[in-house]
């Protein structure tokens, strides 16, 4: 079970060189900034290959400056990543439309292969944007950034809590797993999932208990239904000028594709 | 000199009519070190929640000089400490100094003088290397020491500890010990363990079904056998109370004995 709590704490942690420029940016400008990736790559049709080029250089760009290696990156994308891909496959096969491939017992479409390279690229740009945040930016300055960035409040609390209960709930369904499994317990069909059901309800009740002591603890210390913060966020030089940087080299390049 | 804890007829009903704490009178002086001892049950917890005013039931109670009512709970809250029985309730920010600081920046300090504090409370129960760590990273014995520094730095006159000892292996129970020993406040201490109250504290108080059945020096309510297997408490088998050396207090602290 701790393999798991250190699988997850590998994902969320940092990589690549802690005081690279990348990893010193205010969090506001990389959210901002990588965000505004993945939405110019999302938003741009696929004959647009050149936005795709130009996000897909500013990401390895940044990637370098992070001095991130590709195999932390991999590592990172391979949870969400494949998935897409797979569902993206699916879609030549099923989508008609254009000249048609004939590949035996299957056929694939031309439409349809355009939405599948179409959904990749997004899928591949909007995967390593999200990857490259989490891997230059601790998940608590995520959080507090978009707190800052104005997102709803009770949200940002939410993820917070989630982040820090994760590993306690995870470590504690391991030993209720292990006493289901020290009695015998060894399903091997879905009728007999009935424990695990139970184990769920009875996870359920301890995680709402354990909420209403951690709320107690945190009036105790003189919560007033705001989160104080120890060091303020700062929006210096550097980040406005990630930003500009950013939206200068992209959005000129997707708008100038739209002139006729 | 007023005293720290003045409890007359201290009431208080859970829904459902469960009768917690049946006429509580307790006064408790300046500096004491305080075992509040008895079976599960008994209402130890629900009267710590009491000095906190996270619950607050019918008759008097005054704390650390203020009557304790709705309109007293942020000057109660920097004055009172409690320290929860299980760690992860107390440690609920993503990094140990967030955590420490969250007391103090809710008192409305000023940044520079909470970092101090910080500093100053994880240095007395000597944590300070771990400052920038997640607590979910740290050994339960760890997790404890840093949920006490949670409230001394809120520079409390009345620090009240749960079950310090629960789930601590002897090495980390010893450590425990060392740090609360140099720690100069007035200290309630709910336990099961008798050794640790034996060691720590001067002053013993037996809460049973609501009430307190016995009150006197710690040696003499340890000594009576009878009256601790009355309220299902012992002493392991073979524990010599005369062997016990009692935790010396720090330099300076002095003790105001005010009742008879």
């Amino acid at each position: 079970m701790s393999g798991l709590c250190n699988h997850a704490l590998e994902l969320t942690g940092l990589a690549g060189d802690p005081d690279s420029p990348a990893h010193r940016l205010d969090p506001r400008a990389k959210i901002v900034g990588l965000l505004a990736v993945t939405v110019v790559a999302v938003s741009a049709p696929l004959e647009l290959w050149p936005v795709y080029i130009g996000c897909a250089g500013t990401l390895v760009a940044y990637a370098a400056v992070a001095r991130t290696r590709p195999a932390d990156l991999w590592r990172r994308v391979r949870v969400v990543l494949p998935l897409v891909l797979v569902l993206g496959a699916l879609v030549p096969f099923v989508r008609s439309g254009g000249t048609t491939y004939d590949l035996g017992l299957l056929t694939a479409h031309e439409a349809g292969l355009r939405i599948c390279l179409a959904v990749a690229a997004k899928a591949i740009i909007g995967t390593f944007s999200a990857a490259l945040l989490g891997a230059t930016t601790t998940f608590p300055s995520v959080l507090r950034g978009l707190e800052a960035l104005r997102a709803p409040r009770l949200l940002v609390l939410i993820a917070a809590f989630m982040y820090r209960y994760l590993f306690v709930i995870v470590e504690e369904f391991g030993r209720m797993r292990s006493a289901l499994v020290s009695r015998g317990y060894n399903p091997r069909n879905a009728l007999q999932a009935g424990p695990m059901g139970r184990m769920a309800t009875a996870m359920f009740l301890r995680t709402y208990s354990r909420g209403e002591r951690v709320y107690h603890a945190m009036l105790a210390r003189g919560y007033d239904g705001t989160m104080p913060q120890l060091v303020p966020l700062s929006f210096g030089r550097p980040d406005a000028c990630f930003v500009a940087a950013v939206v200068l080299v992209l959005v000129p390049l997707r708008l100038i594709e739209l002139a006729p | 000199m007023t005293c720290v804890v003045e409890a007359r007829e201290l009431r208080y009903r859970y829904p459902g009519n469960h009768d917690a704490l049946r006429g509580i009178d307790l006064r408790i002086e300046h500096g004491e070190r305080v075992a509040l001892l008895g079976p599960n049950g008994a209402g130890k917890t629900t009267f710590m929640m009491h000095l906190n005013g996270l619950v607050i039931g019918e008759g008097e109670l005054e704390v650390a000089g203020l009557r304790v009512g709705k309109d007293t709970l942020k000057q109660l809250r920097a004055r009172v400490g409690v320290v929860f029985q299980d760690p992860d309730d107390q440690l609920f920010m993503p990094t140990v100094r967030e955590d420490v600081a969250f007391g103090p920046l809710n008192m409305g300090l000023e940044r520079v003088e909470v970092s101090e504090r910080v500093e100053q409370a994880l240095a007395k129960v000597r944590m300070l290397h771990v400052v920038d760590r997640p607590p979910y990273q740290l050994s339960m014995g760890e997790r404890r020491r840093v949920a006490i520094a949670t409230v001394l730095a809120m520079e409390p006159s009345l620090l009240v500890l749960d079950e310090p000892s629960a789930n601590l292996d002897p090495r980390a129970r010893r450590e425990l010990l060392e740090v609360l020993e140099t720690i100069d406040r007035t200290m309630i201490v709910t336990t099961h363990d008798l050794p640790l109250a034996a060691e720590l504290c001067e002053r013993a108080v037996i809460l049973a079904a609501g009430r307190i059945v016995a009150d006197g020096p710690c040696d003499d309510v340890l000594a009576d056998t009878e009256l601790l297997m009355a309220h299902d408490l012992e002493l392991p088998a073979g524990f010599d109370l005369r062997a016990i050396r009692r935790r010396s207090r720090p330099q300076g602290a002095m003790v105001v004995h005010e009742h008879a």
